[in-house]
């Protein structure tokens, strides 16, 4: 078992950007809505929700689930 | 079928008649917006969609009092539908896959790496940091750690790893978090901070 040059990139880039405190994927999924609206009505992201920005950047499940939200905001926004 | 968040809440706590017009609302609602969220994958017909909500509708029900108002109420139950569907499609489609497989494939140690960098000092950087990497696996995580960060960058989902693991999702996380750290106090150590890294990664 070893890691390849494209892994051990990814995986410096991850390194990169890690922080000593970050959001786990549950608490992300307590954030991701406030989040996703807050991007969609073009609002700078608050100061609360940056570790949500910061999970999305590292976790690829979760950056996927917020990619799929963010398809049915549109929808949302008639049906709330 | 527009409600406040406060009525949603409301009505799908209360048993009775507001209940399950509620319910019945909110599932058609999650229907329509799982279809549009999943549109075009593999996979995704009615009944698995039919599926995904019912689960969904369990699982919004249970946590319903986490539910702060701090977006709309049906955002915050289509991520949780979300999860749940796009979970049950991971899980499909890495069921038949073992960690031992998925850890053995492309299992070579580059010897010499191919750069398109544009100047030979860069080029030499890199190297020498992705020496210094596989020093820094090798010598400062723990098997399991270097197992779970392979089987990620190889693209298994978390809840598989962590199925195959009798673990969790969180559990997984933590466990990659801390190795993550564990490598980026040790190349600071080495001398190389955050920033030296996304620059030498642009190229």
């Amino acid at each position: 078992m070893a890691f390849s040059k494209q892994e051990i990139e990814n995986l410096l880039r991850l390194v990169s950007l890690t922080k000593d405190a970050e959001l786990n994927c549950v608490e992300c999924l307590a954030l991701v809505a406030e989040f996703a609206e807050q991007h969609l009505a073009g609002k700078s992201v608050s100061s609360g929700l940056q570790a949500v920005e910061q999970h999305l950047s590292i976790c690829d499940e979760c950056r996927e689930e917020y990619e799929a939200l963010k398809l049915t905001l549109g929808e949302i926004d008639g049906n709330h | 079928m527009n409600r406040e968040n406060d009525t949603w809440v409301a009505q799908l706590i209360h048993a009775g008649g507001k209940r399950e017009s509620a319910l019945s609302d909110l599932r058609e609602v999650l229907l329509r917006n799982l279809r549009k969220a999943l549109a075009g994958r593999p996979h995704v017909d009615d009944s698995f969609l039919e599926d995904a909500v019912q689960d969904a509708l369990l699982r919004i029900l249970d946590r319903l009092d986490q539910f702060q108002g701090r977006s709309r109420f049906v955002t915050w139950a289509t991520a949780i539908a979300i999860r749940v569907a796009l979970g049950e499609l991971r899980r499909s489609r890495w069921q038949d896959v073992s960690l031992d497989t998925v850890l053995k494939e492309a299992d070579f140690v580059p010897t010499r790496a191919v750069d398109t960098a544009p100047g030979p000092a860069l080029q030499v950087e890199r190297q020498a940091i992705i020496a210094k990497m596989h020093e820094l696996i090798a010598t400062d995580l723990t098997e399991k750690q270097r197992n779970v960060l392979l089987a990620e960058l190889r693209g298994m989902p978390q809840d598989e790893i962590a199925r195959h693991l009798g673990s969790n999702r969180n559990a997984v996380y933590k466990l990659t978090h801390d190795a993550r750290k564990k490598l980026k106090s040790a190349l600071q150590k080495a001398g190389y901070d955050s920033e030296e890294l996304a620059t030498t990664l642009q190229y």
